[in-house]
């Protein structure tokens, strides 16, 4: 890498001997490099590519020829019915309701962790006593497997669970619910747990683009007599743009695909009935266990589509600037 | 997307070699082969059945591997228990479609059974069990395609409601109830002694859809029901009766609060551990229950002190034959192309002798004759003499009549128990998923 830089070598080559020769012996060296270079390109991607291909655009590939039959996962396909499955699942009410549950749990995911990470991480960035702890602690939650977590809070929120248990001690009796089973709220329930389960990671992204922000900004603020909240709202938040913006990315796609927490979570009746199905629960459900192999396939392709639609837009309007800033802007 | 990526990892290798199969296949017809030729070459049986966890069920199918290799030292068995939702649902029908199944198999019969026969996956054992199948009775049909034997039960019973004599008698209930005004009269009754009348595990949806079933059982004639199972034909009146008997009886209240949260089996909070630990007085389940009971009991000796069980009460006046019974059993087959000593150890698995020592696990019952003396257990007693006594046994609806009807049913009778489905819902659903 370093020496194929031009402004290094043209360092390298104030020290070097006589400038006449340079010319004659660069040409073929160079091509030599660039020829190395594509050995190694080649060499080194090769399987990554074979296995990209092999394990992602291939069974992509026959998850929609799939999607194109009626097949129960009995025998090859041949009872072609093109997009009938598509038509089928958005037609079924119940696919609907996890079209809505993962609306709920993308924009829910943005507007909720994305205030309280930032107003975390701005906590968390001043300097105090057991701060190192506190960054820990808020983290820890993204750590843990998503199963165990959703096992946990199953748990603690089952009839006889914890959390009822502490309702009633504290007498708020009244307020006690079926959290995983009431149809009307479960969905609301699972958004809280997402949204304890992924919080930590909002916030220490933003820790780290925090530690980008020149320290030399805030003083000169300082000097000018700003104050914390002035600071924050005109120095650190804009030059925090860029890393909220990835982080939204990040949050919308898994936020689409959402699957292990929920899986685990809700019960099998609730999810059939459609309050806490989500798209991924979904083609699980009908794939496998109602063996509607075609079926799932579809749902799957619109599950992709829908992913792969949402992050072309968001690349191509929020994401586009920060990456040509951050690439032109780092090079100087 | 790590789901995503898994299924359609399975899904590609499974085309790819489903391809090449198609383009090789067509191999002649399964025929017996001469007796001389049997146990004459090493072979490697590879053996694939639901008992995963450790218990009575898993030790005593190592045994049953062990016994017959000593029988016969040319047979070496591969013995893998698999969880079954894992089992039924990905890794058999994966492996069946790569051409790369076990050798021998659990098998659920009826609808599944007969996809996969004409999936050609399975070998044709009608010459070969014949004496198996004379002995074991009725409950070797649901094994039966087109008029062919591929596979053979290992267990079977009838479904009956589980109860906890204590309570009955607490409540002053005389005797177990036999038509369901007895058994609403119960049900107030247990509900004056401050007890959970009927437990149900809505949340796992089966075991709530079996009520929906024995409605069915008992509004539906045998051959409405017989044809509906072969046919996929739902046009009889009778299902919507059952549903609306259904929700006549939900609106008793005779089951546990937030229902649709409780899973069925093996774990303390289930609809099992309300009854058998002293919560609930009732619960509506299979031969099985019992081992399922033994598992989440904290005191298993008062468990098999108050347990008791009886059939399904009757409904007046209704079609239904009073005497039928739902039921159904597990059972394995032979994969198509495996070697013939597969057939003669599913023939040593139901022998008499395999089957007494099956009975004694306590697990379920045998199917047998000749090995009912295994059983011990005075709930299963009860239960073997009334399988035995019953006129007529319906294979559970959603098996019977596959998985796609099946889980459309069944999600469509959770639904009117969440209160909001309604009896011709559950039918139109049916319908629907017939036609998927």
């Amino acid at each position: 890498m370093t020496s194929t830089n031009p402004t290094l070598d043209l360092a390298g080559g104030a020290t070097a001997p006589p400038a006449g020769r340079r010319p004659a012996r660069r040409s073929p060296h160079r091509a030599a490099e660039t020829r190395r270079k594509w050995y190694e390109i080649i060499g080194l991607t090769t399987p990554a590519v074979i296995v990209y291909v092999m394990f992602v655009l291939v069974p992509m590939g026959f998850a929609f020829y799939y999607s194109l039959f009626r097949w129960r996962g009995v025998g090859p396909p041949t009872d072609f019915v093109g997009f009938d499955n598509y038509v089928l699942a958005f037609q079924d009410p119940i696919f609907l309701d996890a079209l809505r549950n993962n609306a709920i749990i993308v924009f829910g995911s943005l507007l909720i962790q994305g205030p309280v990470a930032l107003g975390v991480a701005l906590l968390l960035n001043r300097k105090f006593r057991g701060r190192t702890l506190f960054r820990l602690l808020a983290f820890v939650p993204y750590v843990l497997a998503e199963v165990t977590v959703g096992i946990m809070w199953k748990l603690l929120l089952s009839d006889a669970g914890t959390f009822n248990a502490f309702l009633e001690a504290l007498g708020l009796g009244g307020l006690v619910q079926a959290w995983l089973a009431d149809l009307d709220i479960v969905i609301w329930t699972l958004l809280f747990i997402l949204t304890w389960k992924y919080v930590g990671f909002a916030i220490i992204l933003l820790l780290a683009g925090l530690s980008n922000v020149p320290q030399e900004l805030n003083e000169a603020a300082a000097i000018d007599g700003a104050s914390w909240w002035q600071t924050q709202r005109h120095i650190t938040l804009p030059l925090l743009g860029p890393t909220i913006r990835i982080w939204m990315f990040l949050s919308m796609i898994g936020s689409l695909q959402v699957f292990d927490i929920i899986w685990v979570t809700s019960v099998p009746a609730v999810r059939s009935l459609g309050a806490s199905a989500t798209m991924a629960t979904y083609m699980v459900d009908n794939g496998f266990f109602a063996r509607l192999w075609g079926y799932g396939n579809a749902v799957a392709v619109i599950l992709f589509v829908i992913s792969f639609v949402a992050a072309l837009l968001f690349q191509r309007f929020l994401l586009r600037r920060d990456i040509q800033g951050a690439v032109t802007g780092r090079a100087k | 997307m790590a789901i995503k990526r898994r299924a359609g990892t399975v899904l590609a290798l499974s085309l790819t070699t489903a391809l090449l199969v198609a383009g090789c296949g067509g191999g002649g017809e399964s025929e017996a082969p001469p007796a001389d030729e049997l146990f004459k070459n090493p072979v490697t049986l590879t053996w694939w059945h639901n008992a995963s966890q450790d218990g009575p069920g898993k030790t005593y199918w190592e045994k049953v591997a062990k016994d017959f290799n000593a029988l016969h030292p040319t047979v070496t068995i591969n013995v893998e228990g698999i969880e079954t939702n894992q089992l039924q649902r990905t890794r058999l029908p994966a492996a069946l479609l790569s051409s790369d199944p076990p050798d021998i198999f659990q098998s659920w019969g009826g609808g599944e059974l007969r996809e996969q026969v004409e999936a050609d996956y399975l070998k044709d054992i009608t010459e070969q069990v014949k004496d198996e199948v004379a002995n074991i009775g009725s409950a070797a049909e649901i094994w039966q395609a087109n008029g062919k034997q591929y596979g053979l039960p290992y267990r079977m019973g009838i479904e009956g409601i589980w109860y906890n004599k204590d309570m009955f008698q607490r409540a002053g209930i005389a005797a177990p109830p036999t038509t369901f005004e007895e058994l609403n009269d119960a049900v107030t009754k247990l509900k004056a002694i401050n007890v959970i009348p009927i437990a149900v595990g809505a949340g796992d949806k089966w075991p709530a859809a079996h009520w929906w079933y024995n409605f069915a059982l008992r509004a539906c004639s045998v051959d409405t029901l017989k044809k509906a199972s072969t046919d996929l034909s739902f046009d009889d009146q009778c299902f919507v009766k059952a549903g609306q008997d259904l929700k006549a009886f939900i609106d008793t209240k005779p089951f546990q609060n937030n229902f649709i949260a409780t899973p069925g089996q093996n774990d303390p909070t289930s609809a099992n551990g309300l009854l058998a630990n002293g919560k609930a007085a009732m619960e509506l389940m299979g031969d099985w229950n019992k081992g399922t009971l033994d598992t989440v009991a904290a005191d298993k000796e008062a468990l098999n002190k108050f347990i008791g069980w009886f059939p399904v009460p009757a409904i007046s006046g209704s079609p239904g034959d009073p005497k039928a019974a739902l039921g159904g059993g597990d059972g394995f087959a032979c994969a198509k192309n495996a070697p013939a000593e597969c057939v003669e150890f599913l023939k040593y698995i139901v022998s008499p002798e395999v089957q007494k020592g099956y009975a004694e696990t306590g697990t379920g019952l045998p199917v047998t004759k000749g090995a009912e003396a295994g059983v011990a257990d005075p709930a299963l007693k009860s239960i073997l003499e009334a399988t035995s006594g019953a006129t007529y046994v319906q294979l559970w609806l959603d098996t019977a009549f596959g998985s796609t009807v099946g889980n459309a049913m069944n999600d469509a009778i959770v639904a009117i128990f969440a209160g909001n489905g309604t009896p011709e819902q559950v039918v139109e659903a049916m319908k629907a998923a017939a036609r998927k």
